[in-house]
C-alpha cells in the first residue's frame, strides 16, 4: 500500500520575541481542588507554549465538559468550552477553517471514551492535527464520583456500590485501532517528562493523542499509585526513548524482548539474556504491532509504558482538505459564483 | 407533418411519468422538463420517488414517478392532479390514477401488464381490459415490443435493449407535445460520450417513440402550450437544495467568509452537501461528520474561527444538534442550520414532505434560547433565503435556522440569474486587531451585537463556552442579575433583527374579508388558490411568512384590515399557535393537513370558499 505524504504546508507562524509562561497566564481563579493532577499539566501547558514557540495569538484550546474542560479559561490564548463530549468535532472545524493555528483538545476519559467517544475516534482516524490532552482519573469527578470507562473492573463508586462489570477501555488500544498516528502516555507527577511529551506531539502532524494518568483526589484517590509511588515506579514504568533500549527498574537491569509474537520481561544477563535482544524503541515505526503491544503493557506481567508510544507519519486530514483546495482553484471552471449561476443550461428571455 | 392530429391550445398541463425504480422515470421527466424549458415554457417539477433504493420489482412500494407543470403563464405548484400520465408498469398505474382528471390521457406500456404484473400490483384483473379506465384517453402501446424492434439491428441485449424503454416513452411524448427530437439527442450523445452502442439504441428508441405517435388516429391530440410570459431576463431551472447551496455560496463570496459545512447525509436534505462537495475552487470546505452532532460541532468550530459556517439535515437531525444549537447560541457565534423537512415524528416518512419542525425549530432547545428562525418558500427562493440566512447569521451573530422541505428541496423551478453583486451586502462584525477596547461580549447598542475576534488575530485573545459570561467582559459568571440580563440580551438582540429585514407583504389589496397566511414550502399552492378567487372577485389576500422568528415589524397591523384570518399550514396547528402566543388579538382559524402531501390548489379554494361564504 502506498499512500501520499503531505508535507505540512500550514505550519503555525513563529512568535518574533522569546515568549514565557506568564504570557500563557489568563489570570482566571483556578477551580480545581487543591492536589487535582490538573494543576499539573496547566503547569506543563503554560511551560511548553512558550517553548514551542508559535505567537500568542495561533494558539487555540477546545475543550467538553468535565474537570478537565474548565481548561481551557486558564490559559490565555482563544479558546472554546464546548459541550459535553464533542471537543473533537469542534476542534475539527476549527483547524479545517484556519490550519494556521496549534490546536489543543482538553478532555477527560468520560468526555472523550463515553459521550463524545465517537468523535474521538473519527477525529484519530481522519489524523486532523490537533493535540488531545486526555485527563484519564478514572472517574467522573464534576459529576462527584461515578464510574468512567476506564474505571478498573470492580471498581466502586456511587453508582456501581457493588463494583464495576464493564470492561474498561485502555485509550492506547482505542487510539491504535482508530488508526492513530500519535500516542503518548505520561503521569502528571512526572512534569519534566510531560512537557517533553507535549512538545513532541506539538511537532507531529497529525492527531496527537496524550493520556495524562492523572490523578482525582477526592474521587479515585491513587488510581495510579501502584504505577507512580516512588517505591514501585521504578519496577513499574518503562520510559520510552526512540532509540533506545526498553529498559526500566532501579539500574535498569530489566528489559523487554520480543518472545515470538509477545513482549516479554527479562532481566539482563539473568538465563544469559544479553542487552542486544532488548528491543529498541522505534516510535516512527509505521507498523502498529508493537506500539499496539506497548500501550497493551501492565503490572503484574509488565511495566506501564510511559513517554511516546507512537508517532508514526502519515498525511494529515487538513493538509489534504487544502490540498484539495489549492488543486479545485488551479483546475476548476468556475472562478466565481456568476459563472456559476450562468453554467451549463441558461437561456435568455427577450 | 401534424395533419391528422387534433391540435389542443393549452395554458397549463400537468404531466406525471410513472414506472418502477430503475425504468428511468427522472430522467424522462428532466428531458421533458428542459424541453418545455426551451420552449419558453414557466414551469415547477416535482421527484416523488420510494424510500428504497430498488423496491421489489412491479411493487406500488417500487413505484418512481417524476410530475412537471407547465404553463404558458407562471407556474407555482406542481399541480394537483395530472392531465398526462405516462405508466410503465401496472404498479405505477395502480398508484397514480387517483391523481389523474377525468379525461386525461394515459399511456401505458400495454406489454407490461402480463398477469403476474398486475396482480403484484394488487389488480384482480387486467386494468387494460376490464373497462375501468373507460373514462380516460387510454393509449396502450406495446413499448417494450416496439423498443425491442428498434435496437433489433444493434444486436444489443434484451435486458440492454429494455433499459432504453423510457426513451420510447419520452419520444411519444415529445411528440404529442409538438417538441422538437434534437436537443434530446444531443443530451444522449453528450451522456453516451464514450458507448456509442448506447447512444446509438437511445437515439434509435427514442426516435421510434416518436415516429409511432405520429401513427396514431386521428382522434389523438397533440398539446400546445405557448411560451409564457416571462420578465425579459436570463434563466434557467434550478433545484431547491442546489439554490440552497448557490445562495451560501453567494453569501460566503459576497461576505468574504469562507464556507464551511459540517454535515451527515440526511434525506432529504444531502443534495445540499453533495453540491457544495463539488466547489472546492470556489474554496469550499465540506466535512462529511460522523454524525449529526460532529456535524453541527465542527461548523461552530468553524464559524468560532471565522467561517460562514453551515450544517445541513433534516428533523430527526435538527433534533440531534438542539444541545449544540444552544451553544452557538450561547457564544452567539454565526451559524446557518438548514432543516429540510420531512414527515414525522421519528423516522417518519423520509421521502415526503411536511412543515411540522417549526416548533422544533423555535422551541426545541434547553434554557431560554432565541434564534432566528426563517423559510424558504420555493425552489428558485431557496436562493435568496438562504443567502439572507447567511447575511443575519454573521451580522447578528446568531445561529439562524431556514426551514426548507422535501417538497421544495427536490422540486424545480424556472431561476432568474442574478448577479453576486447586485444582493444585499453583507457585513460581518469582525474584531480589528489590537484594538484595545476589544471584549467578548461588549455590544453593538443598536443592534446588541457582539464583535467577531477571529483567532490568529493579535491582541484579541478571549475565551467563550457554553457556561454563562458575565456581560461585556465574558468571564464565566453565575451571578442572578447577570444571568438576567444576558437572558434578556439574548431575546433582545433576535428581536432587533426585525429592524433589519423587509416588511410582510400582502397579495392583494391592503383590506378584506379574508387574509389567507401561510410560510415555507407550500406558497405555490396557496398563491393559486388567491389569485384564482382574487379573479373571480373575492376579496380575499394572502401574506406568505418568510421571517417566522423575529416576524415583520408591520404584521400585527396588516392583520388589522382583514376581517378573518386563514392560517394554513401541512401541520396540526404549529404557526398558528405561534402567532396565538406573539400576537394574541386576533382570531385565527386554521387549515391543516398532515399526510405528507403538499395542498392541491383545489381543495385550498374549496375551503377558502367555505370562510369567504359564512361570514
Amino acid at each position: 500500500m502506498t499512500h501520499h505524504h503531505f508535507i505540512a504546508n500550514f505550519t503555525v507562524a513563529r512568535s518574533e520575541e522569546p515568549l514565557n509562561k506568564e504570557d500563557f497566564m489568563s489570570g482566571e481563579m483556578v477551580r480545581w481542588c487543591p492536589g487535582c493532577g490538573s494543576h499539573a499539566i496547566l503547569n506543563s501547558v503554560e511551560q511548553v507554549f512558550p517553548r514551542i514557540g508559535y505567537k500568542k495569538e495561533n494558539f487555540m484550546i477546545v475543550s467538553g465538559i468535565g474537570c478537565s474542560s474548565r481548561f481551557p479559561y486558564y490559559v490565555n490564548t482563544y479558546g472554546f468550552h464546548g459541550i459535553h463530549g464533542r471537543a473533537s468535532a469542534i476542534a475539527t472545524g476549527v483547524k479545517l477553517a484556519n490550519p494556521h493555528l496549534s490546536v489543543w483538545i482538553a478532555t477527560g476519559d468520560g468526555d472523550s471514551m463515553a459521550i463524545g467517544g465517537n468523535h474521538f475516534i473519527h477525529l484519530i482516524r481522519r489524523n486532523v492535527d490537533v493535540n488531545l490532552l486526555l485527563f484519564n482519573n478514572q472517574i467522573y469527578g464534576l459529576t462527584k464520583g461515578q464510574y468512567s470507562p476506564t474505571s478498573p473492573m470492580g471498581t466502586v463508586t456511587k453508582t456501581s456500590p457493588q463494583g464495576t462489570i464493564e470492561h474498561p477501555f485502555n485509550p492506547g488500544e482505542l487510539v491504535i485501532g482508530s488508526q492513530g498516528t500519535f500516542f503518548a502516555r505520561v503521569a502528571d507527577s512526572n512534569q519534566k517528562m510531560m512537557t517533553d511529551v507535549m512538545f513532541e506531539a506539538a511537532r507531529h502532524d497529525g492527531t496527537s493523542v496524550i493520556e495524562i494518568l492523572q490523578n482525582c483526589i477526592i474521587f479515585a484517590d491513587k488510581s495510579f499509585a501502584g504505577v507512580t509511588d516512588k517505591d514501585v515506579r521504578d519496577n513499574r514504568q518503562l520510559h520510552l526513548v526512540h532509540g533506545q533500549p526498553m529498559l526500566f527498574g532501579k539500574n535498569k537491569e530489566n528489559g523487554i524482548r520480543l518472545n515470538g509474537t509477545r513482549l516479554e520481561v527479562v532481566t539482563i544477563g539473568q538465563n544469559g539474556v544479553p542487552l542486544e535482544d532488548i528491543l529498541v524503541h522505534d516510535q516512527y515505526r509505521a507498523d502498529p504491532g508493537i506500539h499496539l503491544m506497548l500501550a497493551k503493557m501492565a503490572p503484574p506481567l509488565y511495566p506501564i509504558a510511559l513517554g511516546v508510544i507512537r508517532s508514526a507519519s502519515f498525511s494529515t486530514y487538513d493538509d489534504q482538505v487544502e490540498e484539495q483546495v489549492r488543486i479545485g482553484k488551479a483546475t476548476g471552471k468556475y472562478r466565481n459564483v456568476d459563472d456559476l449561476l450562468n453554467s451549463g443550461d441558461v437561456f435568455d428571455v427577450k | 407533418m401534424h395533419k391528422r392530429s387534433k391540435i389542443l391550445e393549452l395554458d397549463e398541463v400537468v404531466v406525471k411519468f410513472a414506472g418502477d425504480s430503475g425504468d428511468g422515470m427522472q430522467l424522462t421527466g428532466t428531458l421533458f422538463s428542459d424541453a418545455a424549458v426551451k420552449a419558453g415554457n414557466d414551469l415547477a417539477t416535482f421527484p416523488d420517488f420510494p424510500a428504497e433504493i430498488r423496491a421489489p420489482h412491479n411493487t406500488i412500494a417500487g413505484v418512481s414517478g417524476f410530475q412537471v407543470h407547465i404553463g404558458k403563464h407562471r407556474i407555482l405548484t406542481t399541480g394537483d392532479s395530472c392531465d398526462v400520465l405516462v405508466a410503465m408498469n401496472p404498479a405505477s398505474l395502480k398508484a397514480n390514477i387517483q391523481w389523474v382528471k377525468p379525461g386525461a390521457m394515459i399511456i401505458v406500456d400495454a406489454d407490461a401488464f402480463e398477469e403476474k404484473a398486475f396482480t403484484i400490483a394488487g389488480y384482480k384483473d387486467n386494468p387494460l381490459d376490464n373497462g375501468s379506465l373507460d373514462s380516460f384517453q387510454l393509449i396502450k402501446a406495446s413499448i417494450s415490443t416496439m423498443t425491442a424492434e428498434a435496437v433489433s439491428e444493434l444486436n444489443v441485449e434484451r435486458k440492454v435493449a429494455d433499459k432504453t424503454r423510457n426513451m420510447f416513452a419520452l419520444g411519444m411524448m415529445l411528440f404529442i407535445f409538438n417538441r422538437p427530437l434534437e436537443p434530446t439527442i444531443e443530451y444522449l450523445h453528450r451522456k453516451f460520450e464514450k458507448n456509442a452502442t448506447m447512444y446509438e439504441a437511445n437515439k434509435l428508441v427514442l426516435q421510434a417513440g416518436y415516429g409511432y405517435a405520429d401513427t396514431l388516429e386521428v382522434s389523438r391530440s397533440i398539446y400546445m402550450v405557448s411560451p409564457a410570459n416571462i420578465e425579459k431576463g436570463k434563466y434557467r431551472t434550478i433545484m431547491g437544495n442546489t439554490a440552497t447551496a448557490w445562495g451560501l455560496l453567494a453569501a460566503s463570496e459576497r461576505s468574504g467568509r469562507p464556507l464551511f459545512l459540517g454535515s451527515y447525509p440526511i434525506t432529504p436534505a444531502t443534495e445540499i452537501m453533495v453540491e457544495l462537495a463539488k466547489h472546492k475552487s470556489l474554496g469550499v470546505k465540506v466535512l462529511q461528520a460522523e454524525d449529526e452532532i460532529a456535524g453541527i460541532c465542527s461548523a461552530i468550530g468553524a464559524s468560532f474561527a471565522g467561517s460562514l459556517a453551515v450544517t445541513t439535515t433534516s428533523g430527526p437531525g435538527l433534533s440531534l444538534k438542539s444541545e449544540a444549537i444552544g451553544l452557538a447560541v450561547m457564544t452567539e457565534l454565526p451559524l446557518v442550520i438548514i432543516d429540510v423537512q420531512r414527515a414525522g415524528p421519528s423516522t417518519g416518512m423520509p421521502t415526503k414532505s411536511e412543515q411540522s419542525d417549526l416548533y422544533q425549530a423555535l422551541f426545541g432547545r434547553n434554557g431560554e434560547c432565541p434564534l432566528v428562525v426563517m423559510a424558504a418558500s420555493s425552489p428558485a427562493d431557496c436562493f435568496y433565503a438562504a443567502y439572507e440566512a447567511a447575511k443575519i447569521a454573521m451580522e447578528h451573530m446568531t445561529p439562524v435556522i431556514l426551514l426548507s422541505d422535501g417538497y421544495i428541496g427536490n422540486g424545480s423551478q424556472l431561476f432568474k440569474i442574478p448577479k453576486v453583486a447586485e444582493l444585499a451586502e453583507i457585513r460581518p462584525p469582525l474584531a480589528k486587531a489590537n484594538d484595545p477596547n476589544y471584549k467578548p461580549y461588549l455590544r453593538d447598542p443598536e443592534t446588541l451585537v457582539r464583535q467577531w475576534a477571529l483567532p490568529g488575530t493579535e491582541g484579541l485573545r478571549h475565551r467563550v463556552g457554553g457556561l454563562e459570561k458575565q456581560n461585556v467582559e465574558g468571564n464565566v459568571s453565575t451571578n442572578p442579575a447577570n444571568h438576567q440580563n444576558m437572558v434578556d440580551l439574548r431575546a433582545a438582540k433576535i428581536q432587533k433583527v426585525a429592524d433589519f429585514i423587509d416588511e410582510q407583504t400582502v397579495l392583494g389589496e391592503k383590506d378584506g374579508d379574508l387574509l389567507v397566511v401561510s410560510w415555507g414550502g407550500t406558497h405555490g399552492a396557496i398563491t393559486s388558490a388567491v389569485t384564482a378567487l382574487q379573479g373571480k372577485g373575492a376579496k380575499i389576500c394572502l401574506a406568505h411568512f418568510k421571517h417566522i422568528m423575529p416576524l415583520p415589524k408591520n404584521t400585527e397591523d396588516l392583520f388589522k384590515a382583514f376581517k378573518r384570518i386563514v392560517v394554513c399550514e401541512l401541520n396540526s396547528g404549529q404557526f398558528v399557535n405561534y402567532l396565538r402566543m406573539t400576537l394574541p388579538g386576533f382570531k385565527y382559524h386554521q387549515i391543516n393537513k398532515v399526510q405528507g402531501l403538499p395542498f392541491m390548489v383545489s381543495e385550498l379554494v374549496e375551503k377558502f370558499n367555505l370562510l369567504l361564504e359564512n361570514q
